[in-house]
């Protein structure tokens, strides 16, 4: 017995010291019952924009007021949808509070409106996030207060049956909880929510249209985007840095079907808040977003350029629509990257491709009647080019330019021959829009080319030719 | 399901055959008031289940062939003052009351004189029935009347419920009667605006609140469980949902009302 009682001291220090964290715990998270240091109502912004960083350090009532509007509004270029929103925007307004805030929220349903609709923000604690103290009728306003407990970065979204409609038609958005010693600084903050929509129509297909139960039973989209339309964040609308800037993304998810493979081309992830919360991950290529999740995202800019933010399930970032563009604006720095240096032909040894050239090239050039380029143009345009000019020759806004009813291709001498041959990078101007992107060299023999193009050139409207194989054999012969 | 759709089948010539004599006796001997459509007994699946019940036997009874119009409740308020706008008891009626209108006494706008009256609380629309020796139809029974398929449209109903919610409301509501007549005989029963129903919320009739907050509950988070995969209920959620967020001082520039009667 009395050689354990020297080790009850320390064990009874161990004890106490247990006590002393456990009882800690609650009062670090937050206590319920604070004083409030004052009051302000939020500065809520749209899409790619994020409000300031909270800068206070007491707790502060919050008033939070958003409008619920249902509008038709662009889904993509020539495409017009009935949309429920919060703001008047998809997605709605970002949120950003500290943790410990009382949020006094107001939401306000537009008399106009169709429908009931409500709330569900995932920084709520409490029953439905929300949802039972927000259901509004139209025409109608109710308010409810919530303590923001945890800090990290929350999806709201409408909650009234039927809620996969609801969050289909728009209606979603962020919510920070900043921790309460702020995070870090950086230079650029943007919002980035992705989601998806579920149409009558197949993608691209010009006119109005509507919501299409079955396909969103099937967990079937037609558009994949960021921030609500398709090309919503590319050329002109870009999220705009400069090199050497450190940025934050506050990338949500609300699906409501698929989770995202967020990855951004040409950036690694310097960290990566984990779904929102408060693990820290280093050193990330693509990050897995939940439908009603999050992740906040840094980098750091090293290089000028354009980064590609896709979802990297990448059928639905080329043709669904999950692609927006951060231009980096600033000096090359070739000690991080130094651009093409070299581009030789490679001759692997043994082979049976023995270069890029084809080897049909020494062979007599068949040529071909026009119906016959067409046909089997149509079989190589839609398995070497539609994957970026899309099936209806339309392209992608802001990426991909349109090769139907396009004054630049029509215009060209070679009728578009040494783009195949060649490639084609640096600016151009496509209908009066400028894009400035990289078309690879397609492996296409003389021949091949002669059939796409006369596919191209007499599709979609287009007034063209026949190709012949002996033309493009000239602007190959002739060289770039 | 298969005596209904006989007795509907049977209606359609019956009803034309009233429409030409006039006004014939009815069931019990009770005249067939005018511009009312008698709907049959039979069964109606409930949407919710709660208290175990699949289906509930809804009587016979009369039901308006269109909703109520700014005109005929301009003749309500003029003989019942006191549900003028500025008299209303706030109680009774929300800021939004009549708020299309012009005055107290006055439409305004001849074009929307034969549209339905919306903008009208659920005490009004009350007061206006019981004023016209009439009530509102009570859930059940409205939800029965309207489960009849469409016989001037080649859209099925779940496709009339569906496109009618994927638009935004137009700035003046279309006449009333014009969106489509269903199997009975009823117009508009979908696609135009949203109805009062005598029992649209359990607080305005008194019963138990705990149930009413266990159906508010299943529409905000159990939605899977009621087989989604059928459209048809899915457009169903939404009435209820709508229901679920009125009192019955709201007005809303979209809800109107139609009155029914006993037989």
């Amino acid at each position: 017995m009395k050689t354990k009682t020297p080790s009850a001291l320390p064990r009874v220090v161990f004890c106490l010291l247990l006590l002393f964290l456990a009882g800690c715990g609650p009062v670090e998270k937050g206590e319920e019952n604070e004083p409030v240091g004052g009051y302000h109502e939020a500065i809520l912004t749209h899409a790619p924009e994020v409000p300031p960083p909270t800068g206070y350090t007491t707790t502060q009532k919050v008033i939070v007021r958003m409008e619920v509007v249902e509008k038709v509004m662009r889904l993509a270029d020539g495409v017009d949808y009935t949309f429920w929103t919060f703001g008047g925007k998809v997605p709605g307004q970002f949120v950003r509070v500290r943790e410990g805030d009382m949020v006094e929220f107001y939401l306000d349903n537009h008399p106009d409106n169709k429908l009931p609709h409500n709330i569900d923000l995932h920084a709520v604690t409490g029953p439905g996030g929300g949802a039972e103290a927000s259901m509004t009728a139209p025409g109608h306003t109710t308010q409810f207060t919530f303590k923001a407990l945890n800090p990290g970065l929350y999806v709201y979204h409408c909650a009234t049956a039927p809620v996969g409609m609801h969050i289909a038609n728009g209606m979603y958005g962020l919510i920070l909880v900043e921790p309460r010693e702020g995070l870090p600084e950086v230079d650029k903050e943007f919002y980035i929510m992705q989601s998806e929509f579920y149409t009558k129509e197949d993608f691209g297909t010009p006119g109005v249209t509507s919501f299409d139960m079955q396909k969103a039973l099937d967990e079937n989209p037609d558009y994949v985007v960021f921030n609500g339309s398709v090309g919503a964040n590319m050329g002109d609308q870009a999220m705009q840095v400069n090199v050497g800037e450190t940025v934050r993304l506050y990338v949500g998810n609300i699906g409501p079907s698929l989770v995202s493979s967020f990855h951004v081309i040409g950036e690694i992830f310097d960290k990566v808040y984990v779904e929102g919360g408060t693990l820290v991950n280093e050193n990330v290529q693509s990050t897995a977003i939940p439908a009603g999740g999050s992740a906040i995202i840094e980098f750091k800019c090293e290089v000028p350029g354009t980064l590609t933010v896709v979802d990297h399930s990448v059928f639905r970032a080329f043709n669904k629509g999950a692609i927006a563009q951060i231009h980096v604006n600033g000096e090359e720095n070739v000690a991080v990257f130094t651009g093409k240096q070299k581009d030789a032909v490679y001759l692997p040894e043994g082979s049976a491709v023995q270069s890029i050239t084809p080897a049909a090239e020494d062979k007599p050039v068949p040529e071909r009647s026009f119906n016959e380029r067409m046909e089997l143009g149509k079989i190589l345009y839609e398995g070497n080019c539609a994957a970026c000019h899309q099936k209806n020759g339309q392209g992608l806004p802001g990426a991909f330019p349109p090769v139907a009813g396009s004054d630049y291709l029509m215009a060209r001498t070679d009728k578009g021959a040494g783009i195949i041959l060649f490639g084609l990078s640096g600016e151009i101007h496509v209908n009066g829009v400028a894009y400035d992107g990289i078309m690879p060299r397609m492996m296409l023999s003389d021949d091949e080319i002669a059939n796409v193009l006369t596919y191209v050139r007499n599709t979609w409207g287009n007034q063209g030719d026949l190709v012949s194989a002996a033309e493009v054999a000239a602007v190959r012969a002739k060289g770039e | 399901m298969g005596d209904k759709k006989l007795f509907g089948l049977l209606l359609i010539p019956l009803l034309a055959f009233f429409a030409v004599a006039g006004r014939e006796k009815q069931g019990g001997g009770v005249e067939k008031p005018e511009g009312m459509i008698r709907v049959p007994a039979g069964r109606l699946a409930l949407f919710y289940d709660n208290s175990g019940e699949k289906e509930v036997t809804v009587e016979s009874f009369y039901l308006d062939a269109r909703a109520v119009t700014n005109a005929e409740f301009l003749v309500f308020v003029k003989a019942n003052p006191e549900w003028s706008r500025s008299r209303v008891p706030k109680l009774f009626a929300d800021t939004g009351y009549l708020k299309h209108w012009k005055s107290d006494f006055e439409i305004g706008n001849e074009r929307i004189g034969d549209s339905p009256v919306t903008n009208v609380s659920w005490y009004a629309a009350n007061a206006y029935s019981k004023w016209k020796g009439k009530r509102l139809p009570e859930l059940t029974e409205w939800e029965y009347a309207a489960d009849n398929p469409p016989v001037d449209d080649q859209r099925s109903l779940k496709e009339i419920i569906l496109d009618w919610y994927s638009k935004p409301s137009p700035k003046e509501l279309p006449q009333a009667g014009s969106a489509y007549t269903n199997r009975l005989g009823l117009k508009d029963m979908h696609g135009l605006i949203w109805e009062w129903v005598g029992d649209f919320n359990s607080v305005v009739m008194g019963s138990d609140s705990r149930s009413n907050t266990g159906i508010q509950r299943e529409l905000f988070c159990a939605s899977a469980s009621f087989g989604a995969a059928d459209r048809e209920d899915y457009a169903a959620f939404m009435r209820y949902a709508f229901r679920g967020s009125l009192k019955g001082r709201y007005t809303v520039s979209n809800l109107g009302f139609r009155c029914a009667k006993d037989l």
